[in-house]
């Protein structure tokens, strides 16, 4: 059990949410977090989506490791990436259609994120199943977390929501308030992540 | 001239390092040498000529060149409202300048107590001398938007675009984009109801300490761009040359911006290289559409509506973000002007396509200049490996 929870897995699991976080610092998967992140709903959806996938894809990768011919290796990869996501995909359906109308081909497109196909290269290919599935949870909610942040800034002054319950008073709008139309545009998300990262910059700047 | 020279030799011991009011060292200094020219020459031992006209001094002239056509869209707010309200005919000179002045004015100050206070602020904390090119902006950003914008948008935007458009990239003289098209951007696609259409945007709607009068809300008048959008030629070219039509403050008189304009040409600090290509650019595309028969606007009509005439003396002439290379220059005015007019044709979304091309020159004048350089480069290699 000690060894389950080693300061080397906990370090496995944490470094994403932080200093290794997959969009602040290696800047991935910034094209889903620009897409879906207009309203936090689908933004929570996607990341939970992708923490899930990465996880198990992690873990299946980690399991046959070591029998994956080495030149072949992308192709086997995909295959259990795709299978995945097709999994979710009609679990999304069946269970959260709104949310996934909403997300669209987002949720297919999950196949070509850049941090599942980074984890499984650099990490579940070397590494042993139950640190893959660390890895693969920290760089999943590490990935939701930004999108979450970006999620929140964009519905609260792009609609002045929250997951859809509204947020600012009617006397706010009375007064002369208006919601930022650019904030519900792809555009503003990216300058809101360049945002982040900034800010993720300056509070780390001592550990770089 | 005097007294303003002995109150800040006085006040100088207060911000020097350990004195009172040393935080503001850099308010005091970015005023004084706005006021006076600094006393600084080039260094023994180099071959650099230290120009008295320094980068503030350019600034000036350009606030100077703005003053007309400021005075005139003054004016003109004064005028639409009276106009709105059927009472022109009882209102004198005084009554529509002083109206449009007191309409005007909160939105420059809200402009520069926002803008200068973000460059102060930045200065101060990075421990480096004032920058002046908010001087320009801060008069240019209440010209080009309408009249009735909420002060607290223009607070947000002019905020926005100082720190994103400008001191993100290194402030005065490194920015790619004009910070004030940035601040109208940002505008226009964050509240695009107050910002375009024909619904209470262009003619201010209430009295202002008595003077003015209130319009119903229900009165809408577009501009005339807005109106050739839904196939209305312009009928009255007379007004819109004078400048007596709604649109954004500034931007109205082809007259009052040519005074200014012919100011920045004489002084040399805008280039007719690229004041030229403009037009020759908006009127040549502007031909095309009107013999295809896509606008109902003749091609002169083009240059004389919406933000093209201000667009081009002042916007697209900003030397920071312009085409530097002088054959460049023409490349950049000309398709500034190309794409400005398109926009206006062929997206009906977009009544004024001024803002978007100088944007989107702005972001070509790098690759342009590198183009030509590059170019000069191989001519002279060439003529170099021949012997």
């Amino acid at each position: 059990m000690s060894k389950l929870f080693s300061n080397e897995n906990k370090a496995v699991f944490s470094n994403p949410l932080n200093l290794n976080n997959p969009i602040a610092v290696q800047v991935l998967g910034i094209c889903s977090a620009l897409a879906v992140t207009s309203q936090l709903e689908p933004a929570i959806v996607m990341g939970l989506s992708v923490t899930i996938i990465t996880a198990f894809s992690n873990v299946i990768i980690s399991l046959i490791r070591k029998t994956i011919p080495n030149r072949i290796r992308i192709i086997v990869q995909l295959v259990v990436v795709a299978a995945l996501v097709t999994i979710v995909a009609q679990i999304l359906k069946a269970f959260a259609y709104d949310v996934s109308v909403q997300l669209s081909v987002y949720v297919g497109l999950i196949i070509t994120n850049c941090i599942l196909m980074g984890r499984l290269e650099a990490f579940a290919m070397q590494n042993g199943p139950w640190e893959s599935f660390l890895d693969g949870i920290g760089n999943g909610l590490g990935y939701a977390l930004i999108l979450v942040i970006v999620g929140f800034i964009r519905e609260l002054l792009g609609f002045g929501t929250l997951l859809g319950f509204q947020i600012v008073p009617d006397c706010v709008y009375n007064a002369g308030y208006m919601n930022n139309g650019m904030m519900t545009m792809p555009a503003m998300s990216l300058i809101i992540v360049g945002c982040v990262i900034w800010a993720h910059r300056s509070i780390n700047k001592e550990e770089k | 001239m005097k007294a303003l020279r002995k109150f800040f030799d006085n006040i100088k011991p207060n911000i020097a390092e350990g004195g009172k009011f040393h935080a503001f060292r850099s308010l005091v200094d970015g005023f004084e040498t706005f006021a006076f020219v600094p006393n600084q020459t080039s260094r023994v031992g180099c071959v650099n000529i230290h120009d008295a006209i320094d980068s503030k001094r350019i600034m000036s002239f350009v606030v100077i060149a703005l003053v007309p056509a400021l005075l005139f869209g003054m004016y003109n707010v004064g005028y639409q409202n009276y106009l709105a309200a059927g009472t022109l005919a009882n209102a004198t000179f005084c009554d529509l300048f002083l109206y449009g002045l007191l309409a005007v004015l909160p939105k420059i100050i809200v402009s520069y107590v926002v803008g200068l206070g973000i460059e102060f602020v930045v200065a101060q904390w990075k421990g480096e001398e004032i920058q002046e090119g908010f001087l320009v902006s801060g008069i240019l950003i209440p010209m080009i938007v309408p009249v009735n914008t909420p002060l607290w948008m223009l607070a947000i935007a002019v905020a926005f675009s100082v720190i994103l458009a400008k001191e993100i990239f290194g402030g005065t003289g490194m920015n790619i984009f004009n910070p004030a098209l940035i601040t109208r951007a940002f505008l226009f696609f964050s509240y695009p109801s107050v910002m375009t259409g024909d619904d209470n945007v262009w003619v201010a709607q209430n009295t202002i300490f008595g003077l003015g009068n209130n319009v119903p809300d229900t009165y809408t008048a577009a501009t005339p761009l807005g109106e050739a959008a839904l196939g209305t030629p312009l009928t009255d070219s007379f007004n819109a040359i004078i400048g007596l039509i709604p649109g954004a403050i500034g931007e109205t008189s082809v007259i009052a911006i040519a005074l200014g304009g012919i100011l920045l040409l004489w002084t040399g600090v805008a280039s007719w290289k690229t004041m030229l290509s403009v037009f020759v650019g908006g009127a040549l595309t502007g031909l095309l559409f009107q013999s295809l028969g896509m606008s109902p606007l003749t091609w002169s009509d083009q240059l004389i509506l919406g933000g093209f005439c201000f667009g081009a003396v002042f916007m697209a002439t900003d030397p920071v973000t312009s085409a530097r290379t002088e054959c460049g220059k023409y490349i950049y005015g000309f398709l500034i002007g190309v794409v400005a007019v398109m926009v206006r044709v062929m997206n009906p979304g977009y009544p004024e396509g001024m803002m978007l091309a100088i944007l989107l020159m702005n972001l070509f004048a790098p690759l342009i200049d590198y183009c030509f350089v590059q170019s000069n480069i191989n001519k002279r290699a060439k003529r170099a490996t021949i012997k």
